[in-house]
């Protein structure tokens, strides 16, 4: 009998595919934004204020998506704007994850009293409302880059710690880690070398997800100017302030949203979908 | 006179085409028992679904005809069909703990058919079945029917789901391994009184299982199954006489005796299954769904 | 055992209430910026800095500070708002049934939305009906309320202006309201002109909040439904002849929504949360609007007794949830 999973996945993953791809381009466009961006993305000038994006009457050749009141141009700041949203994606999501599912696994696998003091410090970080938190975190710390990665890594590391809590659990129960005890190996070993395994899809899947979040509250805390610095090219910043001239330039809050809506999408997506192609289960 | 269920050359398929049922034609007379035997998947709970138009979605009735006193089912439109049903047809369900709804009490479960299907005034239908909890020896009817399932043992909620069944007068109840969830001491007491309301009720039965020494305990007639295909069909008391078919033989050889409990039992044998095997191939071989 | 259990989850309430107040102030006392500083006058004396520090209670250590706040708490003083000079509880009473009101009604939109596309979701198991309903629920699902909030301010707010989209009520309606719960008194006044205004304002913010609210209601009760109408007694129901609608109303629906309800609770607070950076954006005055200019105006008392109250909800909830599951499970009912 030829074993199934050992087959090569038939489907073409189209999700895996499409998310991946807008993500890829995300990141080049960060990466080579110097290169790639039209214009620079601080330069004001007043008498190219709220320009129209191409395709509308009052267009200005060079400047695709038109321009913000102050004459920016639009396309140059968000490609920018990626450069700050995938920074804080990355650092803060990969510092979330880190201490969140350490602290899961700790708690899911000894249970005992370290679960219990886990367990308790969860409870009291889920009765903070989230979006508070961090802005009063980032008002603590000082706006800056720096200041909201720690914000969104303090807040978001209970996520993988009752994900991963909850699974190591189970995971703790199973025959195997049992096997391994009566081999004669000690508890922390067990719980690297055969649990963490096994919950690593779901590490990675939420570490997608957390990457998709982080770029939004981000984005939430530059909408309340609290994020990098007020006139730096964020997407949260560039959305706060289409919101202001919403009725005379929609285009100031319409390409950062879309650029949002399909970041974040994406970073769902793509952890769903290397979930599913990771976990042994599942597949 | 139409017979009470009419099922005429019936096919189902599974999504993939497998075939579930195989032209299977059976009848059941109005009052008469009919035992529907066979293994484990052979399709005989596949059969009741199909009367009482409860298939799974992935089941496809593909030919053949299921006719209830005369009106074919497969004529009639969903909700046309949904009322003749719950008029003239009922099923025993073969797990008590999970046929009734645990967070309803047991009264309004009994009487929701009568009242809101058949259109009964409420006290009328709450007259009735506290007859049937009476017939079937439930001597606390108020208890009873004011109860949650979880509050009552697995007799007395098989005892409730017969009574309900029952309560409606149907023409035809589909009674699906009744017996199977329940300890063997209970097992008898369920088969005597599904037999003694069959008789006094005159209701015709289509009772399947998969145990032939409830066969020969409770039915006129008998049909033996085997993956979908009917093997043999008689007399209850001819076939335990003279089994035609070696499966049918195989079957008895396979069930212990209530006689002789101690008997060594023979599995069913393989050649009979490898026999069978190939007849069912060459019949799917032949076989194309006409319409 | 009910009541065993509610006592045990009360003194965990306590518990996270005092740690969530440790928490905050501990966060807001290292803050650097003096918060008296900034509500003087430039050119103010040292000697003055010096006083409304006293005033304030910011010239203790740390820990005395706690406990004088903690005393007052308990006794339902929350102190002084630095920068709107007012009683903090006052304030805060003040904003809250706006903000009640938005997430309540918020959570009818959820419910209304999520659960007939579960029911209908379960009915049509296996059509491309289901197949549409689950990729909607995974689209809303992924996105967050501040873009929707965003999505719904282009559409409605300025594609096709039917919704107001800032403020909670027009200003030139004049109210007669004595309670903060407009929405309630204007209904219980019959003052229908003044609901229309109020849930003109209030629509847009409660769907934004609603929606990923919405598409886990409406996928783990699908789920939950499914699961359910395999059960025999729901086969029974479907012989004796009632419709699918029918059985799974009546049979399926209640059975299933009992283990759907934890994670609502769980998911409500999610929502209320929401609320912080939805009211901004729909400039709607409730209490997460003014914790957000708390925050910038570093008003300590006023953070503090916001998070608080809203700590106090969160934990509220969730006894309300377990309490429910308790009561409309009938095992544990009488068990």
């Amino acid at each position: 009998m030829v074993d199934a999973r050992a087959l090569p996945r038939r489907r073409f993953d189209a999700r895996l595919m499409l998310a991946g791809g807008w993500l890829l381009v995300v990141l080049l466009a960060a990466i080579f934004a110097p290169l790639v961006a039209p214009h620079d993305p601080l330069a004001q000038d007043l008498m190219l204020e709220r320009l129209p994006p191409f395709w509308l009457p009052g267009s200005e050749p060079g400047y695709w998506l038109g321009t913000d009141s102050l004459g920016r141009d639009l396309l140059s700041r968000l490609i920018f704007g990626a450069r700050i949203a995938l920074i804080v994606a990355f650092v803060a999501a990969l510092a979330a994850c880190i201490v969140g599912s350490t602290l899961g696994l700790v708690a899911g696998y000894f249970g005992g009293w370290p679960d219990r003091i886990i367990s308790r410090i969860v409870d009291i970080w889920m009765a903070f409302p989230p979006v508070l938190f961090a802005i009063l975190l980032v008002a603590v710390f000082g706006t800056g880059l720096m200041s909201v990665i720690i914000a969104i890594a303090v807040i978001d590391w209970t996520r993988f710690c009752r994900v991963i809590r909850a699974e190591a659990m189970s995971q703790a129960r199973m025959d195997y880690v049992e096997n391994a005890r009566i081999a004669g190996f000690g508890r922390l070993r067990i719980m690297v070398s055969e649990v963490l395994p096994n919950v690593l899809p779901s590490i990675v899947a939420l570490l997608s997800l957390e990457m998709g979040i982080a770029v939004i509250v981000e984005a939430i805390l530059s909408f309340v100017n609290l994020s990098i610095s007020s006139d730096a090219p964020t997407w949260g910043g560039i959305i706060a302030e289409g919101r202001l001239s919403i009725h005379q330039a929609w285009w100031v809050l319409v390409f950062p949203l879309i650029a949002l809506f399909l970041t974040v999408l994406s970073f769902s997506q793509f952890g769903e979908g290397l979930k599913s192609r990771f976990d042994p289960v599942l597949r | 006179m139409s017979a009470c269920l009419d099922i005429s050359n019936l096919s189902a398929t599974l999504p993939s085409g497998q075939r579930v049922l195989r032209s299977v034609s059976l009848t059941v007379q109005p009052g008469e028992v009919r035992a529907l035997v066979g293994e484990s998947g052979a399709g005989k709970s596949m059969i009741g679904k199909a009367v009482l138009g409860v298939l799974p979605p992935s089941v496809r009735i593909v030919e053949g005809a299921i006719r209830l006193e005369g009106t074919d089912l497969g004529a009639l439109s969903a909700k046309e069909r949904r009322r003749l049903i719950g008029a003239k047809a009922a099923l025993i369900p073969q797990d008590p703990l999970t046929a009734l709804n645990p967070s309803r009490r047991v009264g309004p479960q009994m009487t929701d058919r009568l009242v809101h299907i058949l259109g009964w005034a409420a006290d009328k239908a709450d007259r009735r079945v506290r007859q049937l909890l009476d017939e079937v020896h439930i001597r606390e009817p108020d208890r009873v029917m004011k109860a949650y399932p979880h509050e009552l043992s697995g007799g007395m909620r098989q005892r409730v789901l017969i009574a309900a069944a029952f309560a409606s007068e149907p023409r035809l109840i589909v009674a699906d391994e009744p017996t199977t969830a329940l300890d063997v001491t209970v097992q008898k007491q369920i088969l005597r009184l599904i037999a003694q309301l069959q008789q006094e009720h005159g209701t015709a039965i289509l009772f399947v299982t998969h145990d032939l020494g409830v066969v020969a305990k409770v039915s006129q007639k008998v049909t033996v199954l085997y993956a979908g295909k009917v093997v043999e069909e008689a007399d209850t008391p001819a076939l335990f006489a003279n089994p035609q078919h070696a499966y049918t033989r195989a079957l008895m050889a396979a069930t212990p005796k209530y006689t002789d409990p101690q008997a060594s039992l023979k599995p069913v044998d393989e050649s009979v299954l490898a026999g069978l095997a190939a007849e069912i191939a060459v019949a799917d071989h032949d076989w194309r769904p006409h319409g | 055992m009910i009541l065993q259990r509610f006592l045990i989850r009360l003194i965990t309430m306590a518990i996270t209430l005092l740690g969530v107040s440790v928490v905050v102030f501990v966060i807001i006392r290292v803050a650097p910026g003096d918060p008296i500083a900034m509500m003087l006058p430039p050119g103010a004396t040292d000697a003055d800095i010096a006083r409304l520090r006293a005033l304030y209670g910011l010239d203790r250590s740390i820990v005395e500070q706690y406990f004088i706040w903690l005393s007052g708490v308990v006794q339902g003083n929350f102190g002084t708002s630095i920068s709107l000079r007012q009683d903090v509880m006052s304030l805060v009473l003040s904003r809250l049934p706006a903000t009640l009101e938005l997430s309540i009604f918020a959570l009818l939109i959820a419910l209304i939305i999520g659960g007939p596309l579960a029911i209908v979701g379960a009915r049509e198991q296996g059509t491309a009906v289901e197949a549409g309903i689950d990729v909607a629920n995974g689209a809303a699902l992924s996105i967050p309320d501040f873009l929707w909030g965003l999505a719904l301010i282009l559409l409605f707010g300025v594609l096709w202006p039917v919704f107001h989209i800032s403020g909670r009520v027009s200003p030139r309606m004049d109210l007669p309201f004595v309670t903060q719960f407009y929405l309630f008194e204007s209904i219980f006044r019959l003052r229908f002109d003044l609901t229309r205004d109020l849930i003109g304002h209030m629509f847009m913010p409660a769907l934004a909040l609603a929606l990923p609210l919405a598409a886990i209601i409406s996928q783990l009760l699908k789920i939950s439904l499914k699961e359910v109408m395999t059960l025999d007694y729901v086969t029974l129901a479907r012989v004796k002849g009632f419709s699918e609608t029918k059985v799974i109303l009546r049979e399926a629906l209640k059975n299933a929504a009992l283990p759907t309800l934890t994670l609502i609770g769980v998911q409500f607070t999610f929502l209320i949360g929401g609320t912080v950076i939805i009211e901004r954006l729909f400039s709607y005055e409730g209490l997460g609007n003014m914790a957000i200019d708390a925050v910038i105006n570093r008003d300590l008392p006023l953070i503090q007794g916001i998070v608080l109250v809203f700590a106090l909800i969160f934990v509220l909830i969730n006894l309300a949830v377990d309490m429910m599951y308790a009561l409309l499970n009938p095992r544990l009912r009488h068990g």
